[in-house]
């Protein structure tokens, strides 16, 4: 509770936070169907609708209702991009965590594979991905995370290396604590901070991503509706039906930055040394 | 052992892990090797001719022989033959890479022309309605995925002015410097607009870091008037981080604008990558990730090497 107080009592926390739990109730909505039209229903009397009583946002070439695909379109780019940074931050976790508390070969083994990754732009590391597995929401969801994974090793490495050789977990060892104990209880628990920044920020930075590769027609396949591919249709009509181009053009700013408000917070909320100074 | 050192030393060994990752890869692709080469066309051809393309090109070699073979033609510039193109890759990726280069450096100088007198307004006048308003446009532009500007762009200019970019055939510059610029503005400011903002938010961060450093002060209560200060003083080590994140995000650009070259209809590095994949020309895919990470690693031992350049701390090791 004293967490989400801090958050709503930071300017950007508060901008940041409320945009990110109304994506989410829509997410929510558009995965459970919860849409004022099925998606993916042709009203054929209607198509090319602008926005109206009926059709709030209007409807596309299909007359498909805008509104309703879009909620479905941000429940889907929301479903890629928690689940790729849930299993980045989950196997960069461990394998920075391993890497600080082992040392030695394994160390350098995972840090030489992480450089090896780190070498490449982003999106070609996940164009490359894409290339061998095909496209598609699950290749998307791996390919972003391959592509996260390193970032979240380095994160967690740093700050792990400097908490292990402090007194406490000494003590900890002294009294003979299980080595997974001190892992999870006292390391850990002390990078909740720079990984929960972390997260955000990889949230937002996956929706972006995502909405990329679906709008190069490499992420999520029609006819299920994906805030990149309804921005590729939009494309070719953007002077007769502008409705199709905006509401996902804003969709999308939005929820990003939602996300990177939100994260900008919580780096103050945490690091005391600039949280009298908002960035 | 320094900083610059280490550095050194990793780069030739990450290259190595990249040009291994890459090859092994493409390798991973369904199917085995000649279908990888040749797409759809290797369904065409008898058991004797694809033996004797194995043959020829040594896929009926051990793994590391082959690795071997392939690393040995990277270093003589051999990057394998475009089945789709016809030609030898390098020489596609070479006719490419020249676009690219000039819309990232128009990128950039538009980013520093902009986002750094930002960064440094914003920094002088914290708290205030222009700083609050440098730093939401900073933040949406941060915020807005590249494609998505591009798309809004052209969609604002083609609504409120009639005005259409010209989609027809590129102009090199080097032809017609002129109409090249013309086709390039847009994708440029399209590209400018994120980059201006990060290092309008990197630069007004950094300048605030530095305004608050005892030498600032001292240098402000022996009567130094501000602006001096701001500029002799502050400005050269406020430029320390913003040289880091420039070179970044030039470093990104330099791998091919993917999407914006697709919506300019520019043909850059980066749609050259999208067309490979989406044509299966994996001997292009596989030359065109290497060339682009190798620019990437460059670009950023130079930005390290620049930043030790400019700030001695890190020459001792303590920054590292």
């Amino acid at each position: 509770m004293a967490f989400l107080r801090a958050i709503f009592s930071h300017p950007s926390g508060r901008i940041g936070g409320t945009i990110v739990l109304v994506y989410l109730v829509i997410a929510l909505l558009g995965v459970f169907g919860v849409t004022p039209h099925n998606p993916l229903q042709q009203f054929r009397i209607d198509r090319l609708h602008g926005p109206s009583m009926k059709y709030l946002m209007g409807t596309d070439l299909f007359g498909r209702d805008v509104a309703s695909r879009l909620m479905t379109a941000i429940g889907q780019s929301f479903l890629v991009a928690f689940a790729s940074v849930a299993i980045a931050s989950i196997f960069g976790t461990i394998l920075g965590l391993t890497a600080a508390w082992f040392g030695r070969l394994w160390d350098g083994l995972v840090m030489r594979i992480m450089d090896v990754l780190l070498a490449f732009p982003a999106i070609l590391l996940a164009l490359l991905i894409i290339a061998i597995a095909g496209p598609g929401s699950f290749t998307s969801i791996a390919a972003i995370a391959i592509v996260y994974t390193p970032i979240f090793t380095r994160v967690v490495r740093g700050p792990a290396l400097s908490i292990k050789g402090r007194e406490f977990v000494d003590a900890a060892r002294t009294f003979g604590s299980s080595r997974r104990y001190i892992l999870t209880r006292h390391l850990l628990l002390n990078l909740v901070a720079p990984l929960t920044v972390q997260v955000t920020l990889a949230l937002a930075w996956s929706l972006l991503t995502e909405a990329g590769l679906s709008f190069l027609g490499l992420g999520t396949q029609p006819p299920a509706a994906s805030l990149g591919l309804m921005l590729a249709d939009s494309r070719n009509m953007m002077e007769t039906a502008p409705w199709l181009l905006i509401f996902p053009a804003v969709a999308i700013m939005i929820s990003i930055l939602g996300f990177n408000l939100l994260g900008d917070a919580l780096r103050d909320i945490f690091d005391p040394k600039t949280r009298s100074r908002p960035a | 052992m320094t900083y610059l050192a280490k550095r050194l030393l990793t780069f030739p060994l990450v290259m190595l892990g990249v040009s291994i990752l890459v090859f092994v890869a493409i390798r991973m692709v369904p199917g085995d090797a000649i279908t990888a080469m040749l797409g759809t066309e290797a369904g065409l051809l008898t058991p004797a001719q694809r033996q004797a393309l194995a043959a020829y090109f040594g896929i009926d070699q051990p793994i590391l022989v082959q690795y071997g073979h392939w690393l040995l033609g990277v270093f003589k510039g051999d990057l394998g033959i475009s089945v789709i193109h016809g030609k030898p890759v390098l020489g596609i990726i070479l006719e490419r890479f020249p676009l690219t280069l000039e819309l990232a450096l128009l990128s950039m100088m538009i980013a520093i022309l902009v986002g750094l007198p930002a960064g440094i307004f914003a920094a002088t006048r914290t708290e205030k309605l222009s700083d609050l308003g440098v730093r939401i446009i900073a933040m949406i532009g941060q915020s807005t995925p590249n494609f998505v500007t591009g798309l809004l762009l052209i969609y604002a200019l083609s609504a409120g002015f009639g005005i259409l970019p010209t989609m027809g055939e590129f102009t090199p510059l080097t032809v017609d410097p002129l109409k090249n610029l013309g086709q390039m503005i847009l994708p440029a400011i399209t590209l400018g607009f994120a980059f201006a903002a990060s290092v309008a938010r990197i630069s007004r961060s950094a300048m605030l870091d530095v305004l608050s450093e005892d030498y600032v002060r001292t240098a402000r209560s022996r009567g130094a008037p501000k602006r001096w200060v701001i500029w002799r003083h502050a400005l050269p080590n406020a430029l320390i981080p913003v040289v880091t994140i420039s070179g970044v995000e030039f470093g990104y650009l330099l791998g091919g604008a993917v999407l914006v070259e697709q919506i300019f209809a520019l043909p850059g590095l980066g749609r050259l990558v999208l067309e490979a994949i989406l044509q299966r020309d994996y001997a292009l895919v596989q030359g065109c990730v290497l060339f682009i990470a190798f620019n990437f690693m460059v670009v950023n031992l130079l930005v390290d090497l620049a930043y030790v350049a400019l700030d001695p701390r890190i020459r001792l090791g303590e920054g590292s």
